[in-house]
């Protein structure tokens, strides 16, 4: 165990501050103070506090913008504003290390061209995730994917998944570890009863490559 | 390939072609590419073999590139690629740093390509995986890429 990783988790320990942190992850943009402060009902000088020491532990990065349009005199100073940082932090007591195993078996699969058998394990995998009685958005946040409902170019609802699970085996192997997990994903409906094919993938920077078409799955 | 291009088998990869490039030409760090003859759905001709397909183009860095390939509408297309190509067991796929400017060849690329396979990465022939950084002052150069070099098997290459 990294005694810094725990050192930066446990600070979240405190409830005010868990939900100030949660309130501005699952924004996807810059929150400023007053907001966070609305969101979880405490003051602004004790959300504020909050926001500094996530940024102080690493957990969240500050920036200044304008939260209004008005320019020129009486405009106000830019506010200060808060997004998720983008490090990660593993606690496992005691010490595992599944990543550096994970990422020695992604290159063996890729060495192997076994992309399709483990796309089909994925899906395997998937089905298994998914438990009795849950609903997809149960399923997805309990695995950390972080779900969040967006109309679609078309008008018809789509979930989206604000956070990769798999992020630092995604940035190695993209192609492989997004198909797998499309196929995990798919697994999941599948699981819950629901069309698979609702699942596709539709890529943005920072966010899983994951989206879920609402009608299907409702 | 597994089929002709204008075979039933290759449909959907060819009406994918138009959207593709639209959405490559239209990316962020996007340069230049070599585009095939007839219309929107023409392919690079080539004198390395008939079931080949090979894509050229020039990027501004690294993450441009990375971003196109695997963080556009393109990795959806890119995760569909065994129902169109076959698996080939070398490298098929190399990047290199070009000065601002140049517009490389064909037969440049396929010389990186070959560069690739005889003696694995190095700065003047690289991969995603093992990426090496421009020369001098980095991210002044444009990165350059040849994807989507699957044969048939590719005796040619």
């Amino acid at each position: 165990m990294n005694s810094d990783d725990l050192d930066t988790v446990a600070i979240l320990h405190d409830p005010v501050r868990r939900a100030v942190y949660e309130y501005v992850v699952s924004q996807g943009r810059d929150v400023g103070r007053n907001e966070a402060a609305e969101a979880v009902g405490v003051q602004r000088t004790l959300a504020a506090f909050h926001l500094d020491k996530l940024v102080e532990a690493g957990l969240l990065e500050a920036g200044f913008r304008r939260l209004t349009d008005r320019r020129g005199p009486g405009s106000g100073r830019p506010a200060k504003v808060y997004h998720r940082a983008r490090g990660e932090w593993q606690v496992s007591v005691p010490a595992r290390d599944y990543r550096t195993l994970a990422r020695v078996l992604a290159e063996a699969v890729d060495l192997l061209g076994g992309d399709e058998q483990a796309e089909q394990a994925a899906r395997r995998a998937g089905r298994a995730l998914a438990g009795v009685g849950e609903d997809l958005g149960g399923v997805l946040r309990r695995r950390g994917y972080e779900p969040y409902e967006e109309d679609g170019p078309d008008g018809h609802g789509l979930v989206r998944l604000r956070n990769c699970p798999f992020h630092v085996l995604a940035e190695e192997h993209p192609l492989l570890v997004c198909s797998m997990n499309l196929e995990l994903c798919r697994g999941m409906l599948e699981g819950l009863g629901a069309d698979a094919e609702a699942a596709r993938l539709d890529p943005r920077r920072g966010e899983c490559c994951v989206v879920f078409s609402k009608d299907n799955v409702d | 390939m597994r089929a002709p291009k204008h075979s039933p088998e290759l449909a959907g990869f060819v009406a994918a072609l138009d959207p593709i490039n639209r959405l490559a030409e239209a990316a962020p760090g996007f340069v230049w590419r070599l585009k095939g003859g007839d219309g929107p759905q023409g392919t690079v001709e080539h004198g390395y073999g008939d079931h080949l397909l090979i894509n050229f183009s020039v990027w501004e860095s690294r993450d441009t590139l990375w971003d196109f390939i695997y963080r556009s509408g393109h990795l959806a297309v890119l995760q569909r690629r065994r129902e169109w190509f076959l698996r080939m067991a070398e490298p098929y796929t190399v990047m290199w740093w070009i000065p601002e400017g140049h517009v490389p060849t064909l037969a440049e690329g396929m010389e990186r390509l070959g560069r690739l396979r005889t003696q694995g990465p190095t700065p003047e022939a690289f991969t995603f995986k093992d990426f090496h950084g421009a020369p001098g002052a980095p991210g002044t150069g444009d990165a350059e890429e040849t994807e989507g070099v699957r044969g048939a098997g590719a005796p040619s290459m």
